[in-house]
């Protein structure tokens, strides 16, 4: 790590053969804050090792943080999407309260579990499409069309029910009730749902013309508009990702605490858009990694799990993870100003 | 009479005086004041209580947003206010002590103070988004919050801080003059300095400002201590009206309904002209709709998803590509939306500069 | 090797008409680009090429006219359209994705795929095959950030050629190339009109229009002047085509600016090896008591450069300024306006006026801005001033409460002179004051200069209009490739003198 921060490229590579840093950095030099984010990670594990004397780095305290922060990795994907073409969603903790509520209701409502998670999926993708359209459309701020998207879910959420409803669905249950063991490891149905939803989203934003869209958008939306790209629907189809995502978030925490609750996930888009911050996503777009995004979440599942080992103050975490983010955004900001000053 | 039509101000207002209307005839007691030991009472009067603090935060939110920029960090600094002040009378052992409330309140302002000046140099020297800069005080705020008072919600019980939040002055309500000092203080700086049309300036055309020699660094850093000021301020209030520093409830959501106050009063988020007047209609029209809602039997809880809905439609409203639908009603419609329109207009001048 | 007349054209346009806000961009003007053929496209700053450019590629949508590719009646209203229709083009500014890999960006909307997804290595080697034809061998998977703009800029020629287009257009291309790199271009764009490839060429560089083209397009304030083919047309007749002459009304200007200037005391402002890297070569200049300094180049010389760090508006890396002979240092613009020197920019609708003010609060802004906010100047003293201008410029409509935006770009740049003029400065430096702005308001302007000056006050004045720079300045500082080549007395020198001071570079003659 050490050595390929200091191996910085000049300004233009010197002529012959470049060498293997300087290639990889012309190639890859993007993903240095992804890179420091698993080297966070990897010192967060170290630290609580030795600070737990030894009782920190073992199978069970890694498994649990896919299953405990399952939602906030199916969050944070859908919110990679739209900061990378340079927007953000401030709706995805209401929306994912108001789904949870919705599924909640319609499976106590007796409606069979076919039809439940699919109307939670559609309600997340339908507020999402009402930002988009907002943004794509009518020129409001991603920040300002999204706020309304908040301020929709947290109502709707409360619509459904003021009160928590309790969810004894077994389907719903089983997700994540059942533990999947591989040694040590273990594993529920909502954690692989989790990381199935980062392999697709990985696919989608390497490996098609969609996802590559997206990052060009983030580049600069007006070459990509030159270059005949299709901006509009893209931009669009981001939000409903998003939307999307916080619906079957919604699931997620819904089994998790077996019941839908309506004040569920409030500050919870603030988190999301830490961990892909601290992944290495770029707020200004374009450049960062979905699977940077799940490296954010881990690092902010591991710091809460830190400070409930250590009994300390849960207003630590709020202040951790503001400097991390704090930290991450000045990082980012020498990293575009150097790739300004090279031009 | 079309002057009058024309006026910024005029549909804040008749949707203000509509509400109002509506609430009137639906419930007559509504409009009703009445007098007791010299005081006012009535709904309107608590209206005009309850809405001070979001009145503070949403002046000060509008002069950052008329520098193009927004404080999201309001909130937090409202329970850090909150905290710092009832902490110092908790721990001084008289809290009934004018001069120990004072010192609280002087200190718990000037805290708040020192976070909109970290906001600003985040901003304005650093060069970061002000949606993201002040992000970060809006997640580690209320942690610090949260430090100060140990964890705990801090209730203490001294008259003289309750005094801001439930006293009268006059006949009205302490925390609505509160509110009222901050308003003619700010209307007198605008209209006496040339504060206000530097600080239009700066938002409508950054760089042609800072070429015409306007300070533009040193007065969007004002703008957010300001800010700070204002929403220390509001904490106090709110942290004297529940007699309690509640780090996690205090202002809550109040960024978003500042932002709504600012834009339903008209100053656009884009930057630039603002409007104080229209501010404190705003803030008048959230707070009346808020009560008429609680009124109509809806939960509180579920007030949201008119505003969810306002602001929509207000956005809507104001949004380039509905203007120019309406414009182009009267005229003939020439460009292709909105991108192209705007790109147009921009590159009118320098259609060939490379 | 022309492209004969008789072939059918691929591209027509007829009658094209474009309006923005206050200004006739496009004025009824026809063009026709034939396959096999390199079309130059040429004209002063606001001519309306660029424009010519969006109209034909779905960007900007036409008041009238009609545009035809091959025999057949198209209206493109994305870029996408016309991309379809197999025009391809490279803007002046590089329009690609900087965040993208090399490859990427030439490829991007046309990658291979197989299967589902994205085959990234054959993408790859695609994109490889495109660049080497261009001559290039780049890592394709490097980030196109990391490469020098001019690189950049052959990124963007090589995606064009991905689209096998039958049109291609390439809007000053070679700006920022070097020699090595225009010629392996024109390399390709003739091995592209052999294969009968329509190109339509921009340039500001002469040699390079005459060294490339069959055939020249000249377009002056958004009207035709003409379609010549290269031959028919020498260099002289092309640059008096371009500039155009001027109406009677602006002589009398002249004999009024060709006063003798006493240089034997301390300059106003002298700068000493002003510059900045990659921006502009250190370049001294002075200006003395009720000089007018012009300064003349083409587009990309460095005029505007030069002045943007006398002025602090860029950081200089290097070089010192004084103020009447003591040493200041001037790194905002601020610290200038301090020492009496205002800068009014090329850019009057991003960098000059404040849109949503008024015309009373523009003119003031500057005065304010140097008192600082506390004092602000009393109701009264304002109007006084703002009246005081607007009856002495001729700002109209004379109603200090309209908005500025709302203006003609004339009015709005009266409306800037104001400001600076309320700021009494000693040194004015105009960049471009009278582009795209009519003859009525372009003789106000000059004449308002001539007068200041013959009353001491000392004027830099920037303008692609040569004969207006000899006619307002007694000296002409000329730049090209962005460094000083040298100064002509505007007295002893006519307009063909500079012109060829300039498409020469002063070879041989450089002071």
């Amino acid at each position: 790590m050490a050595a390929m921060t200091t191996a910085r490229p000049t300004s233009r590579p010197s002529e012959g053969r470049p060498s293997v840093v300087q290639t990889f950095l012309s190639r890859h030099g993007g993903m240095m804050p992804t890179f420091a984010a698993v080297a966070i990670l990897v010192l967060l594990f170290i630290g609580g090792e030795i600070f737990l004397r030894g009782d920190f780095i073992k199978p069970l305290t890694i498994s649990n943080l896919l299953i405990n922060y399952a939602y906030l990795l199916v969050l944070a994907v859908g919110m990679t999407f739209v900061i990378l073409t340079g927007g953000i969603d401030l709706s995805v903790g209401s929306v994912m309260a108001f789904t949870g509520m919705l599924g909640a209701k319609l499976l106590a409502d007796g409606s069979p579990v076919w039809i439940a998670v699919p109307a939670m999926l559609l309600g997340g993708a339908v507020i999402g499409l009402f930002i988009g359209i907002l943004v794509q459309y009518f020129g409001v701020q991603p920040f300002i069309a999204s706020l309304a998207g908040l301020f929709l879910g947290r109502g709707l959420a409360f619509i459904v029910s003021l009160n928590s409803i309790k969810v004894e669905e077994p389907a719903v249950v089983w997700l994540q009730s059942t533990r999947m063991k591989l040694g040590d490891w273990v594993i529920t149905p909502t954690g692989i749902i989790a990381l199935v939803t980062v392999a697709i989203a990985a696919f989608v934003l390497h490996l098609t013309r969609f996802g590559r869209t997206i990052y060009a958008i983030g580049g600069s939306e007006q070459s990509a508009r030159l270059m005949g790209l299709k901006v509009g629907r893209t931009k669009v189809a981001a939000y409903v990702i998003s939307g999307t995502c916080a619906g079957l978030a919604g699931l997620l925490l819904t089994a998790y605490s077996n019941a839908g609750y309506p004040r569920n996930g409030i500050g919870t888009e603030l988190d999301a858009i830490a961990a892909v911050v601290i992944g290495g996503t770029l707020l200004t777009g374009g450049r960062g990694y979905v699977l940077g995004s799940m490296i954010g979440v881990f690092v902010y599942g591991t710091i809460k799990t830190i400070i409930n080992f250590m009994g300390a103050e849960q207003a630590w975490m709020q202040i951790i993870v503001g400097s991390l983010l704090l930290l991450f955004i000045v990082v980012q900001r020498a990293i575009v100003a150097r790739a300004e000053g090279r031009r | 009479m079309t002057a009058v039509y024309k006026h910024r101000l005029f549909w804040p207002i008749v949707s203000l005086v509509t509400l109002i209307a509506i609430n009137a005839i639906a419930r007559p007691q509504f409009i009703k004041i009445t007098m007791r030991d010299g005081e006012l009472y009535g709904p309107l009067i608590s209206i005009l209580r309850e809405s001070a603090p979001l009145m503070l935060v949403a002046l000060g939110m509008t002069i950052v947003i008329a520098t193009r920029g927004i404080d999201l960090s309001v909130g937090a600094t409202m329970a850090v206010s909150g905290a710092v002040a009832l902490t110092i009378i908790d721990g001084s052992g008289d809290p009934g002590n004018l001069g120990t409330v004072l010192v609280a309140c002087i200190v718990a302002v000037l805290v708040s103070l020192v976070l909109g000046a970290w906001n600003g140099f985040l901003v304005s020297v650093v060069g970061i988004q002000p949606i993201i800069a002040t992000l970060v005080l809006m997640l580690a705020g209320r942690g610090v919050a949260l430090l100060i008072t140990g964890g705990f919600i801090t209730t203490v019980n001294s008259e003289p801080f309750a005094f801001i939040a439930s006293g009268y002055l006059l006949a009205l309500p302490f925390a609505f003059l509160i509110g009222v000092v901050a308003i003619v203080a700010m209307s007198l700086v605008e209209r006496r300095t040339a504060l206000g049309v530097l600080t239009e300036a700066v938002g409508i055309n950054p760089e042609a400002s800072r070429l015409a020699g306007v300070r533009s660094r040193s007065i969007i850093w004002g703008a957010y201590m300001v800010s700070g000021v204002l929403a220390g301020v509001a904490g106090l209030i709110y942290a004297s009206n529940i007699r309690a520093a509640d780090a996690n409830a205090a202002g809550v959501f109040i960024e978003l309904y500042a932002i709504l106050a600012v834009v339903l009063g008209g100053t656009s988020l884009n930057g630039g002209k603002f409007s104080i007047a229209g501010t404190v209609v705003g803030v008048l029209i959230i707070q009346t709709l808020e009560s008429s809602i609680l009124f109509l039997g809806v939960s509180s809880a579920q007030s949201p998803v008119f505003f969810g809905f306002v602001v929509a439609l207000v956005v809507v409203v104001q949004s380039p590509r509905m203007r120019e639908g309406l414009a182009s009603l009267s005229g003939r419609l020439r460009s292709r939306g909105a991108d192209a329109r705007n790109d147009a207009a921009r590159n009118d001048d320098k259609v060939e500069v490379a | 090797m022309n492209a004969d007349t008789d072939v059918p054209p691929i591209v027509e346009m007829r009658g094209i008409t474009i309006r923005f806000p206050g200004v006739l961009a496009l004025d009824n003007v026809d063009f026709t680009l034939r396959p096999g053929e390199i079309h130059s496209l040429m004209g002063e700053n606001g001519a309306g090429k660029s424009t010519l450019i969006k109209a034909l590629t779905g960007v900007y949508a036409i008041d009238s006219g009609s545009i035809a590719v091959a025999g057949k009646r198209q209206t493109f209203s994305t870029a996408a359209d016309a991309q379809d229709a197999g025009i391809s083009t490279v803007y002046q500014e590089v329009n690609l994705c900087a965040n993208l890999s090399v490859g990427e960006n030439v490829m991007l909307g046309h990658e291979k795929r197989r299967g589902t997804g994205i085959d990234w290595k054959t993408t790859h080697s695609e994109a490889a095959r495109h660049l080497a034809s261009l001559g290039l061998t780049l890592d394709t998977r490097s980030i196109l950030a990391s490469h020098s703009i001019a690189i950049q800029q052959l990124v963007a020629i090589s995606r064009a050629m991905v689209l096998d287009a039958k049109v291609l257009i390439l809007d000053e291309p070679t700006s920022s190339l070097d020699r090595g790199e225009v010629e392996q271009l024109f390399g390709i764009m003739r091995d592209l009109r052999d294969k009968g490839v329509a190109i339509l060429f921009v340039s500001h560089f002469l040699d390079q229009v005459y060294e490339i083209s069959d055939r020249i397009t000249v377009l002056r304030n958004g009207a035709l002047v003409g379609e010549h083919p290269i031959a028919e047309l020498p260099r002289d007749a092309l640059v008096t085509k371009m500039i155009g002459r001027e109406l009677e009304d602006l002589a009398s200007i002249a004999s009024s600016s060709h006063r003798e200037i006493d240089r034997s005391g301390t300059p106003v402002v002298r700068a000493t090896g002003l510059g900045k890297r990659g921006v502009l070569e250190p370049a001294d200049l002075e200006v003395f008591e009720g000089e007018v300094v012009g300064i003349a180049g083409l587009l990309g010389s460095g005029r505007t450069e030069l002045v943007r760090l006398l002025y602090g508006a860029d950081r200089a890396d290097e070089g010192t300024v004084e103020v009447h002979g003591e040493h200041v240092r001037l790194h905002q613009p601020r610290h200038a306006i301090e020492h009496r020197i205002s800068l009014s920019s090329e850019n009057r609708r991003e960098e000059g006026v404040v849109a949503d003010l008024t015309v009373a609060e523009n003119i003031v802004l500057g005065m304010q801005a140097r008192q600082g906010w506390l004092r602000k100047i009393p109701k009264k003293d304002q109007d006084a001033v703002v009246q005081e201008y607007i009856d002495a410029l001729g700002v109209r409509p004379a109603n200090p409460n309209a908005l500025v935006g709302n203006l003609s770009g004339g009015n709005q740049q009266k409306v800037l002179l104001a400001r600076w003029l309320a700021t009494a400065p000693e040194l004015l430096v105009l960049d471009e004051p009278t582009r795209g702005i009519d003859v009525g308001a372009k003789a106000d302007i000059q004449r308002k200069v001539a007068e200041l000056s013959a009353q001491g006050l000392s004027v830099i004045f920037i303008s692609s209009e040569l004969e207006e720079v000899l006619r307002m300045a007694q000296r002409v500082v000329v730049l090209r490739d962005r460094k000083k080549i040298g100064e002509l007395e505007a007295a002893t020198t006519d307009l063909d003198g500079l012109i060829d001071y300039i498409a020469n570079a002063g070879e041989g003659s450089a002071a």
